[in-house]
């Protein structure tokens, strides 16, 4: 199998700042990938680049082996440009589709902060998901003439919800809902656009020790049943290592460590990282 | 289906609203010796048209504003090229020299009403079919261009956020305002002088051979349009695109991460708004019976602003109600504050020309402080619910 992902010298600069720094990365199809990292390695940032939040500086990201984001530094920033390899793709025009298309290709995420539209129902906010795919016009959705395609929209959606267990909860609102049950409704959400690839940004952030363990078989499960590629973001080390078939580590915006859990749970570096660097200790 | 139900109930709802608008417009002329309020040149009638009218503009900021998230103040602009439209498509050829007499004419030597005359005939039904078809016909172009313009004004404009769209847009009405009153454009929009002499409320009445009134129209007819109108904006805001609309107003960063084009949809919303801002203004100046770019300014955004807060950003029913209530206090209700009152030889204190805006100023900031949701919030008036609590509440059994 190919990669669902690919990272290629992927660089993003704001100003003089080099977030996130020659990132190259593979995110094999039905696999379950895990990027770690302390805080502020820029974790989030490469995340808001796959999604077309950011354009990065420089760099090529591509999806399902095809391009899908492309740039090199140019203008100003040619000149202020930090980063290395700026020539590598000055020869390619830039792509930058904007994140609902890139949703489209089939790319899903959720948010670190949780973001649900708040001043609806759980079982709108799953619905909107399903907004894009609809072959409706706006003309034969304002006349009633998509009766039968909204039917089977919300027949989804009501499936969609039984399976996370939130049907009970359908016509709450969204924020009333416990903070476990939010993160579960923001991947409803995000499987409701049908998705082949599912970005999930510090899924277990706030939950406790129990719901981390169900969410672990949770995404597992989720992963078999949409033959989903899974790429996360988690500071919760024992979901990490629980799920994770692969990891990379990067630490101010650079790549220190790459491996399969074992081999990251004995990686000096990255202890050092974590737990700040030993090597100044007087012996 | 529930859904089905509903949608028919709300029909027959409209159905009844306006059957009844008809009847109380007749009153005076079946049973003679009713209250003065009852006949036709009562304000009642004229809160009642303005009202409507207003009740469709305020509608369609709602749905910019209240339910897209997107604070536009172009209202005005968009409601003036409705107006003028309507105006200039409708004015008969007859009239055009006498209403252009200071450009030598109109440049736009056309009207619609006068091309389904000579299809339909001149006088009698065939005239009225034509009036109807041509001034129905005009309203929808109204709209149309105020739809191009915003679709014009929305690629670069609908870049921007929040505070700086307001000013954008605002700008936008007041350059609008000011090239309609250029005299340079005059053979077309007779400069800063008014356009009138189209067919206006009052022109739908049924007159008999000897020009008596037998029915009168002159309210049914802004009811009608501006009741199929909202009908079409609340089928819009139920719809999938509504609830979009609505995912951007909460939260634009996760609407376009789950697939939802940002750029389409704020400017499905502006073009949409201003359709109908345009039919509005055409509405506007058949209710004044003129089309003058002095009329529209931002006041009367600020206006229709302040309608929808008071009736609560995001509900359509709040938008209508307060239209009502604000149009019937500023030209009704509220009038007798401007008159000087003696009682004997004491003069009330304070009652006296301008003390009415006084009072509604008040009103308002009190209205903004203590009730800042407005009317309704951000709920809809459940008929359903209404009735419940009027009848009986069915006794406990312990």
């Amino acid at each position: 199998m190919g990669n669902a992902l690919h990272l290629e010298n992927v660089t993003m600069q704001f100003g003089g700042v080099v977030s996130v720094n020659n990132l190259t990365l593979d995110v094999p199809e039905h696999k379950i990938i895990a990027l770690i990292g302390p805080n502020g390695a820029g974790k989030t940032t490469a995340f808001n680049c796959i999604t077309g939040v950011y354009q990065p500086t420089n760099g090529l990201i591509e999806f399902m082996g095809k391009p899908m984001v492309r740039n090199h530094p140019s203008r100003s920033m040619a000149k202020t440009y930090k980063g290395e390899n700026a020539d590598k793709f000055a020869n390619e025009a830039p792509l930058s589709p904007t994140p609902d298309e890139i949703t489209g290709l089939g790319i899903a995420r959720t948010f670190q902060n949780i973001r649900l539209w708040k001043s609806m129902t759980v079982f709108d906010n799953v619905l909107i998901a399903k907004h894009q795919h609809a072959k409706q016009n706006v003309f034969s959705a304002v006349f009633r003439g998509n009766l039968a395609e909204e039917k089977r929209m919300r027949e989804e959606t009501m499936e969609l919800l039984k399976e996370q267990g939130l049907d009970a909860y359908k016509d709450e609102l969204a924020v009333s809902l416990p903070y476990g049950l939010q993160r579960r409704l923001e991947i409803a959400r995000a499987l409701a656009t049908k998705p082949t690839l599912l970005l999930l940004d510090e899924p277990a952030a706030g939950m406790n020790p129990q719901e981390t363990a169900e969410l672990a078989d949770f995404v597992r499960l989720i992963r078999e049943k949409y033959n989903l590629t899974v790429f996360l973001i988690e500071h919760h080390m024992d979901l990490v290592m629980n799920i994770s078939d692969y990891i990379y580590v990067i630490d101010f915006g650079s790549e220190i460590a790459r491996g399969i859990p074992s081999e990251i749970q004995s990686n000096k570096r990255v202890i050092d990282a974590y737990l700040g660097t030993t090597d100044e200790e007087p012996e | 289906m529930k859904q089905k139900k509903k949608t028919f109930q709300i029909f027959i709802g409209i159905t009844i609203l306006l059957l009844f608008v008809i009847l109380l417009e007749n009153l005076s002329t079946f049973i003679p010796g009713l209250p003065q309020v009852l006949s036709p040149t009562s304000p009642l009638f004229t809160v009642l048209k303005k009202a409507a009218v207003y009740s469709l503009v305020a509608v369609s900021m709602n749905l910019l504003n209240g339910f897209t998230g997107l604070f536009s103040l172009g209202q005005a602009g968009f409601m003036l090229l409705g107006a003028y439209t309507y105006a200039i498509l409708t004015v008969p050829t007859a009239m055009k020299d006498q209403v252009y007499y200071l450009f030598g004419g109109c440049a736009f030597d056309f009207s619609l009403v006068d091309m389904f005359k000579g299809m339909f005939g001149e006088s009698g039904f065939g005239g009225a079919i034509s009036m109807i078809l041509g001034s129905f016909i005009a309203l929808i172009l109204a709209g149309c261009v105020a739809g191009l313009f915003s679709y014009l004004i929305g690629i670069p404009v609908l870049r921007l956020k929040s505070d700086y769209l307001a000013i954008a847009t605002l700008g936008f009405a007041e350059i609008i305002r000011a090239i309609f009153q250029w005299q340079k454009f005059g053979p077309v929009t007779n400069g800063a002088n008014m356009i009138k002499g189209f067919p206006t409320f009052s022109d739908f009445n049924i007159t008999g051979p000897s020009g008596n009134v037998i029915l009168r129209l002159s309210t049914f007819v802004p009811f009608l349009v501006s009741a199929v109108c909202i009908l079409l904006i609340v089928l819009l805001i139920n719809s999938s695109y509504g609830r979009a609309f609505k995912s951007i107003r909460d939260d634009e960063v996760a609407a376009e991460a789950m697939g939802i084009s940002l750029f389409k949809h704020k400017m499905l919303s502006f073009v949409i708004s201003s359709f109908f801002a345009g039919i509005g203004g055409a509405l506007f100046a058949m209710y004044v019976a003129n089309a003058q770019a002095k009329a529209f300014t931002s006041v009367m955004t600020y206006e229709i602003l302040l309608i929808v807060v008071i009736g609560g950003i995001g509900s359509v029913s709040g938008s209508v109600l307060a239209t009502f209530l604000y149009v019937a206090c500023s030209e009704w209700w509220l009038r007798f504050l401007d008159t000087e009152v003696y009682l004997g030889s004491f003069k009330v204190p304070l009652l006296r020309n301008g003390f009415r805006m006084v009072v509604f100023s008040v009103v308002i900031m009190v209205i903004v402080l203590f009730f800042s949701q407005g009317i309704m919030g951000n709920h809809e008036i459940n008929f359903g619910a209404l009735l419940k609590k009027f009848q009986p509440k069915p006794e406990r059994k312990s």
